[in-house]
């Protein structure tokens, strides 16, 4: 198990540098951050002082560096948009998306897997059709617009939740089912083919034959053996809540790291984005990681294979 | 997409209403409270370094400057300073207001504009736009209330950039905590403090209660003002027809007039125009555009009356010159190029461009069918234009090394009503000059630096008319700014995109 656990966070590193060094360069590709802090009404002189002010007429190499030099120790650096430490910024936005990302997952998790196993009882049953229906049209239906349907209804018409922002709990209500919702499809779809394939097998009958209640052969024996992919489908799916909720952070005007994420980019804001791609590439790194381990701990065919 | 996408709210209300489900009314005017919500969000408070309408608005409501002008006169009433004088060609004295008090209680003299000014034109400091600050060599005190202006260089906008631009800081606070320390708590002189804010997210002010007898900005009836970010046009939308907003902007012209029916819009001309400039000197001078004639024949070609029609909306108009027609200077007896293709043709012919040619154009912060109904028209005498929408960062960044030929954006002059803060940008031989016509930098350096009204005039109307004659811009139109507002609110909006709350009060 150790050096499985080795090779893992090896790995892991690895990849999160890489993605650093990546993402680094492509902000210098896709303009002169100088001229985006000048802003639209920057003159040719105003973004020249701002290059030789932050630093940015250096080799692109040595700025990298320097930045990663920092940021080992800890330090993020200033704002530049903001003025302010960078970590006091990705303080204040993080735990509004780590509670919105986690409450999603929760529900989706709770919503989707039971409804996967039920579902894969009776391939083409009412129920399963009823997954299958709400599958589509989960993966159909663009969040921004049902986030905005939902805003709609129960915001305006209904009026039972606040339309936007999430100064109180209740603000966490639409988001977070409509965020929920988006993932419920893959997770219940994984969740019904991996039970079906399951209770095909040779243990299964064996365990209804032995007059085991159905209960115990679904959840103890079956299930077990069906969660494998869906584990390391739900790491994933958790990165993505955690990193790709920048639609619903906007539809829901809720300030958290997808959104300034998204803004910083586009206002050339170098130390912000790279903290955050650091961060999430370490909370995607750290999920999948998690996984592996969840899955090896569940089948030891695997703890030979990463 | 924005547009489908309200199309579903706007139906989706109207089920609702259909249904005769009623929308809880919380309307700001029952607690005398204003609340705002802008899509960007708003930089620190530090005037200084902000380059957003958000911010500056912000600011604006939170300090003072020595001067302020009526926008709606054009006249320049005192502010902090009761009088002021030139005493020479390059100093300038301001007889200080007694009696005035910052929002921490300290009292106002010539420390404060001395520390302030001193401080903000040093290169250390940072000042985003240096045009602000630049002309300003050093500021002296003469006594506690009179204060002395050595200016490094004539400048004819001084007076506009004191005007409200250059807020005065408390010397002894401003000091201690700096640039950072005054965004984190700003202490001004204004209408209105700042209770409470969570950077870029959320501001709440209050109406200060000792704002000094006699301001500009004086009168504010509205107790508080509570500013939030909803990136969201749609959620904005939402939120003004619920009651829980009062006060939106930058509503698309389309977006506009869909709801009109259930919210209170009004439309205002600002001072911010579009054009295509052409850079002659591009490619090394081996464009197409280097060529007069082939300029004017692609104006010629291309029928801005009716993209106006189509895409601007409400009272904007296709202009002829390459600046805002209210702005000072801005002479509108120049060539003017009317839609005529047959024109175009018979022009790119006789330069040798019967078979037409492909031409690069970059657009930045302008909206993709305009873009794109720009290049059909050109198609339809023969050049292939090669759209390429960018960030404005990427595409001034090309257009400043002379890799563009053309280039598709706008420009605000920082809400100014004067061409020097347009003209001498892009025409007056400095990084954004891509033409470098040694005539229009000379007329626009003498314009500028003068501080004698007629031969600012006469030199400004030099410049534009060759501007128009060489046809080195192509001037596209001037923008409008569609507000949403609580049908309980009265507000009057500005040309300069400074919205002034402390003018605005329940009906």
């Amino acid at each position: 198990m150790l050096p499985f656990l080795f090779r893992r966070l090896i790995v892991a590193l690895a990849v999160a540098i890489a993605v650093s060094a990546l993402s680094f360069a492509l902000m210098f590709l896709t303009g002169d951050p100088a001229i985006a802090i000048a802003g639209a009404g920057g003159r040719a002189e105003d973004a020249e002082a701002i290059r030789i002010a932050y630093g940015f007429d250096r080799p692109f190499v040595v700025q990298y560096l320097d930045w990663m030099g920092s940021a080992l120790t800890g330090d993020f650096g200033q704002s530049i948009y903001f003025n302010i430490p960078v970590a006091e910024i990705i303080g204040n936005r993080l735990p509004v998306t780590l509670t919105l990302g986690v409450l999603s997952f929760v529900l989706a998790l709770a919503i989707a897997v039971p409804l996967g196993v039920l579902a894969a009882l009776r391939p083409n049953g009412i129920l399963d059709r009823f997954a299958l229906l709400l599958a589509v049209t989960g993966q159909a239906i663009p969040s921004f617009w049902l986030g905005l349907m939902a805003i709609v209804v129960f915001g305006v018409g209904l009026g039972w939740v606040p339309i936007s922002g999430v100064t109180t709990w209740q603000g966490y209500l639409l988001p977070v089912m409509v965020l929920a919702y988006s993932v419920i499809p893959a997770l219940m779809r994984i969740t019904r083919s991996g039970m079906i394939d399951v209770l095909g097998t040779d243990y299964v009958r064996t365990a209804y034959a032995r007059g085991l209640p159905v209960h115990t052969v679904l959840l103890r024996h079956a299930l077990k053996n069906a969660i494998l992919p869906l584990i390391s489908l739900a790491a994933v799916q958790l990165g993505v809540l955690l990193s790709g909720s920048i639609v619903i952070e906007s539809v829901f005007a809720i300030n958290g790291l997808g959104r300034l994420a998204w803004e910083s980019l586009l206002r050339s804001d170098l130390p912000v984005v790279q903290a955050i791609i650091l961060i999430l590439s370490l909370i995607y790194v750290l999920l999948t990681t998690c996984a592996d381990i969840l899955n090896a701990l569940l089948d030891p065919r695997l703890r030979g294979a990463a | 997409m924005p547009k489908s996408r309200l199309n579903t709210l706007v139906s989706g209300l109207a089920l609702f209403a259909a249904l005769g489900v009623a929308a809880p009314v919380m309307a700001g005017k029952d607690n005398n409270t204003l609340n705002v919500a802008f899509a960007a969000e708003p930089e620190p408070l530090d005037t200084y370094k902000i380059a957003g309408r958000q911010g500056l608005i912000l600011a604006r409501h939170i300090y003072d400057g020595l001067l302020y002008k009526n926008l709606d006169t054009g006249e320049i009433l005192p502010a902090l300073a009761e009088s002021w004088a030139y005493t020479g060609d390059l100093t300038m004295e301001f007889t200080l207001r007694q009696g005035v008090t910052f929002h921490n209680g300290a009292a106002f003299t010539a420390d404060d504009v001395v520390e302030t000014l001193n401080t903000v034109i040093t290169p250390e400091y940072g000042t985003r736009y240096s045009i602000s600050v630049d002309w300003i060599d050093s500021v002296e005190k003469i006594d506690d209330f009179t204060v002395r202006i050595n200016m490094s260089k004539p400048f004819a906008g001084a007076v506009e950039m004191l005007a409200d631009a250059l807020p005065i800081y408390p010397h002894e606070y401003f000091a201690a905590n700096g640039s950072e320390g005054m965004a984190r708590a700003p202490v001004g002189t204004g209408p209105y403090r700042l209770v409470a804010q969570e950077p870029g997210v959320l501001y709440e002010m209050e109406r200060f209660a000792d704002h000094y007898a006699g301001s500009p900005k004086s009168g504010a009836t509205i107790d508080k003002i509570t500013v939030r970010t909803i990136p969201e046009m749609n959620t904005q939308y939402a939120e003004l027809m619920s009651g829980a907003l009062d006060w939106i902007w930058r509503i698309p012209p389309d977006q506009a007039a869909r709801l009109e029916s259930r919210v209170q819009i009004i439309s205002a001309p600002i001072m911010r125009i579009s054009y295509v400039g052409f850079a002659p000197t591009s490619l090394d001078g081996d464009s197409p555009v280097a060529d007069k004639t082939v300029r004017q024949a692609l104006i010629h070609a291309v029928n801005r009356e009716a993209i106006v029609d189509a895409f601007a909306g409400g009272g904007s108009q296709v202009l002829n010159t390459p600046c805002n027609p209210a702005q000072f200077g801005c002479a509108q007896d120049v060539t003017a190029y009317d839609y005529d293709p047959d024109k175009a043709r018979a022009m790119l012919a006789e330069a040798g461009y019967g078979d037409g040619f492909d031409l690069d154009m970059v657009f930045a912060a302008m909206p993709r069918p305009v873009a794109e109904a720009i290049a059909a028209d050109l198609a339809n005498v023969g050049v292939t234009l090669e759209l390429n929408e960018q960030q404005y960062a990427a595409g001034v960044g090309k257009w400043r090394a002379g890799e563009l030929p053309a280039f598709f954006s706008n420009w605000g002059s920082y809400g100014i009503g004067d061409v020097a803060f347009i003209l001498s940008n892009f025409f007056g031989g400095g990084g954004d000059d891509m033409v470098q016509d040694a005539d229009l930098a000379e007329w626009l350096t003498t314009a500028d630096t003068s501080t004698d009204r007629a031969v600012r005039e006469e030199n400004y109307t030099k410049a534009v008319q060759k501007i128009a004659d060489e046809a080195y811009w192509m001037p596209m139109y001037n923008f409008n700014v569609n507000y949403g507002l609580s049908s309980d609110l009265s507000f009057t909006p500005h040309p300069d995109e400074f919205a002034r709350w402390w003018q605005a009060s329940w009906k």
